[in-house]
Order: structure tokens, then sequence, then C-alpha cells
């Protein structure tokens, strides 16, 4: 006879995939030394999009860095999967502001440079490139070079490049900053729906409250001198977002509140 | 429309050209200017006339030192850019000493090179190299180091090696300036070997000048000049074309292509 109690499964505890330990950053120069990090702890569970969103010179970007591997905190640590960073992990999709495409490649060899980089097969990857640039309708271009595009189109061949090698971590440092408003909006959209489909783990720096508050997740809002996150937000929206979901109250409420804890810290400053 | 445009364009330089020549040819036969002071274009032209072999045999051996001097220069050039950017103690070590030779009015090493190389046409390959040598470093160097450091970041984070980065984003990076550089070093390895051909030597346009000084043969001297002209030209044109098919994407040749710009889908 079974035993009356009933034996609850209980999920095994997800592992987050990036884990921010304490992370604290010093600059040190003949000048003296500059504190850019203090004391940031941050995780990300898997399949999840986490903006980090701030002030210009709040240490966002040295915080993308240190999860790429390209920095090495002064304290605490970073880890990835589980693995303390020695240098750039595994897996990693990048998408700056600028879309640093090759003038001399074609926009789809721009897209395979990651994977050349990776030493992947290429001929078995061309037609997935190609079938990733369709999904952002820039396969008639695919022949094309960079300086042929405009900037909205320049950057969706970036996010194309960091897609094509399935990426188990997404770093986007401020992707949409340097376009227009409604290149952004539109790229925005494209973005959710992009997580929608494949619920990619994203951090994605902004400093735009709206991107952040449409895309994400949870939100980490940073201060500055010295940079330390001050609230996590979660962002509790139902998916998939439309356009038409900012002008609504819920999402106005966020917000709202966003814009208080930037003007109690200084960094926004009303009449 | 186009074509038009272009066909007239190589009409006015033939025509200035022209008028030029007659205004000289003129004023010499006028004046009654001495032809060791200045002969009029006929002479110079009919010294090809007279001598066709001995004026090849020297082009052609001052188009071989020029070509054999900027050939190794655009190799060796090319190769302490690379080790330079890459090798902070090449950079500490090598970078100030090659300033210091450049800096060094470098026909002044001329005679030095004849006596270590002789007077075959081993100094004059040598000087050529030496004068053509710095423009290509020195332009090598500012294209290799002057790689976005967001792409640089991009390539590291996606586990780039040293050897991809090298090739696949500094080096199509750097050729532009690279060419600026070849484009300087052509005309300065025809300085090299006329120079090298002025110290010693009996074959040659420079050891040709020298002689025709002797015998106050001007007009020698000019068709020498007429030849080192063109060859000085017509090398440049040839690097710049190799520029052309090498950088298609590159701003300053995209011209037409570039005009139409596609605008946002």
């Amino acid at each position: 006879m079974m035993h009356a109690t009933a034996i609850v499964e209980r999920p095994a505890p997800v592992l987050p995939l990036v884990e921010i330990d304490h992370v604290g950053v010093t600059y040190t120069s003949s000048r003296g030394s500059v504190e850019a990090l203090r004391n940031v702890r941050l995780d990300l569970r898997e399949g999840e999009f986490v903006s980090i969103l701030g002030p210009s010179g709040c240490g966002k970007s040295t915080l993308l860095k240190l999860v790429a591997g390209l920095e090495r905190p002064t304290s605490g640590q970073v880890k990835v999967a589980g693995k303390a960073l020695s240098g750039p992990p595994e897996g990693l999709g990048i998408v700056l502001q600028r879309d640093v495409l090759l003038d001399w490649r074609t926009v789809l060899d721009n897209v395979l440079l990651v994977a050349e980089f990776q030493k992947r097969d290429l001929n078995a990857l061309r037609p997935a490139a190609h079938k990733i640039l369709e999904r952002f309708g820039l396969d008639a271009f695919a022949d094309r070079h960079p300086w042929e595009l405009s900037g909205g189109m320049r950057q969706r061949a970036s996010i194309c490049r960091a897609l094509l090698t399935d990426p188990s971590l997404l770093l986007m440092d401020e992707p949409f900053g340097a376009l227009d408003a409604m290149t952004r909006d539109d790229l925005n959209l494209e973005l959710a729906r992009l997580w929608q489909e494949t619920r990619k783990t994203v951090l994605f720096i902004t400093h735009s409250i709206a991107e952040a508050v449409f895309l994400s997740d949870r939100i980490a809002v940073m201060s500055r001198n010295p940079g330390q996150i001050v609230e996590i937000i979660d962002v509790d929206l139902p998916r998939p977002r439309s356009l038409a979901l900012r002008e609504s109250n819920a999402f106005t409420a966020y917000t709202k509140r966003i814009r208080t804890i930037f003007t109690q810290l200084g960094v926004l400053k009303e009449g | 429309m186009k074509f038009l445009k272009k066909g007239e364009e190589s009409l006015h330089i033939a025509a200035t050209f022209i008028i030029t020549l007659l205004v000289w040819e003129a004023a010499v036969r006028l004046f009654h200017v001495r032809p060791f002071v200045l002969p009029a274009p006929s002479a110079i032209f009919s010294e090809f006339l007279v001598a066709p072999g001995y004026l090849a045999r020297n082009a052609l051996y001052t188009l071989y030192s020029t070509l054999f001097g900027f050939a190794l220069a655009v190799i060796i050039g090319f190769a302490l850019a690379v080790a330079i950017v890459h090798s902070r103690l090449l950079e500490r070590t090598l970078y100030p000493y090659l300033i210091l030779l450049n800096s060094i009015p470098k026909v002044a090493l001329a005679p030095l090179f004849v006596m270590w190389l002789g007077v075959g046409i081993e100094p004059k390959v040598a000087i050529a190299l030496m004068i053509a040598v710095f423009s290509i470093v020195i332009d090598t160097i500012l294209g290799l180091r002057s790689v976005d450091p967001d792409m640089l970041s991009l390539a590291k984070a996606s586990r780039a090696s040293q050897w991809h980065i090298l090739f696949k984003i500094r080096l199509p990076n750097a050729l532009p300036s690279m060419f600026a550089g070849m484009k300087v070093g052509i005309a300065f390895a025809l300085v090299g070997a006329i120079v090298g051909e002025f110290v010693a030597g009996q074959v040659g346009l420079g050891a040709m000048i020298m002689q025709a000084q002797g015998s106050f043969d001007s007009a020698r001297a000019f068709a020498a000049i007429v030849l080192l002209a063109v060859m000085g030209t017509v090398l440049f044109y040839l690097v710049e074309l190799a520029e052309r098919l090498c950088l298609p994407w590159h701003t300053s040749q995209r011209g037409q292509k570039g005009s139409d710009v596609l605008v946002h889908i």
C-alpha cells in the first residue's frame, strides 16, 4: 500500500546563468582612484530578460564588460553558468550601441563573422544566416555592403550577427541608443517578439526608462558616483507586449516609479 | 553624358600639353636659346629617334631597381609594422630608431651603400628600399592601430584568436592607409634608384643624366627626365589601380555606388 503522504516533486533548484556577486570596480591612475562600481549584486536566471537602467557614467557598460569577461572586477566575482570568469565565456552574443559592421564584408559575411571567429562550419551555417536575415527583413540585402544600409538596418544586421551562433546569453549595450525614435520603437517590438520566441537570457543596458519597462522581466536601477544598484524592479506586465501597452496605466505606473527613484537620487531634476 | 564629360576633360589636358610644347618650341627658336640651356621639344623628341635602344635599356634598369626596391620596402615595411603593433617591446625599442633613421636625409647615406654593396644594382635597390620603406611602415602602423575599439571588444568577447583579429580585422582595416603609404613609397623608390645611379654606376636614367651633364647634352638629360616623369606617373597610377581593385568598399572609392544609399525599409 502506498503511503498516504504525497511525494511532492520539487523542481531542481535552477542555478542562475549569470551571478554578479558583490562586485566592485575601482580604476586607479596617477590622478587617483575612481570607484566605478560598488557592491553590485545581480543574478540572471536562464530565459530572463534583465535590463540595467541608469544615467550615463553609472558604470552600466562596465558591468556588461565584466559579464563579457573583457574586464575583471577589483572585488567580488562574476560567474557564468556556475564558473568564475577568467576571460570571455563561451556562448555570448554581443550587440553594442555602434553596429561595428566591417565595411569590406557584405551583410551576409558580416553576419557570419562571429561564427568564423568561433571556427564553425560556415557552409552549414549559411542557410541559417539567410533565414535569420529574412526574419529581420534583410535577406534582400545579404549581398550589399553595410554602407549601403540605413542605421536601423545596420543595427538589425548586427543583431543577426549576434544571434547566428545561437548564444546562451545575449549582452546588449544600448543597442538602440543611436537610432531615431521611430526605428527604436520598431526594433523594441522586434526584440520583444524575438525574446518571446527564443526565451534567450538577455542582459540589456539602456538609459531609456520606457525601453527598459517595455522589454524587461526585471530592471536593475543604477545610480552613479559610485555606480551601484539602488533597486531591482520586477516588471509584471503581460506578454506579448504591444506598443499600445506603453499608454496603459500599468505601464506608466512603472515608468513613474522609476522616474521617482531618479528624481530622489538627484539624477533627474524637476523645476 | 558622363562619358562625354570625361572625353572633354582629357581633351582639355591634351590641349594644354600641346599648347605648352608649341609655346616652348616657338620661344626657343624665336629667342635663339642655346641648346645646352634649354633644348627645344623637337630636339628632345629626336633623342628618342636617335637612340631608342640606349634609352630603353637605361629606363628598364631604373625601372627594375625601383620595382625591386619598392617590393622589398612593401614586404619589410609591412613586417616591421605588424611586429611593432604586436609587441610593446619592439614598439619601445625599434620605433624610435626608425624615426631617428627617417630624420637623416637618406641621400647622405647613398655613398655608404656604394662602399658596402659595390657599383652594381644592389646599392640602387637598397637605397630605393631605404627611402620608400618609412612611409609604408608609418602608414601601415597607423592603419593597424586605427581599429575601432568596439570591434575589438566584440571580437574578444566572441573568443576570436589573435590570428583572426589580425587577418580578419586589423589587416583589411589597414589596407587604405597602407595604400596611401605605398603611393608615397613608389615615388620615393624611384628617387632612391636615381640617387643610387647618381652616386655610382654606368647604367640607368640617373647615370645617363650624369653622362649627359659631362658632355653638356641637355637634350639627352631632358629625354631621361621625360622618361622618369612618365615612369613615375605610370607607377603611381598602377598602385592606385591596385588600390581600386583591393578596396572597392572604401569611402574614397565608392563614388557613384555610394550615392544610391538605400533608405530605411
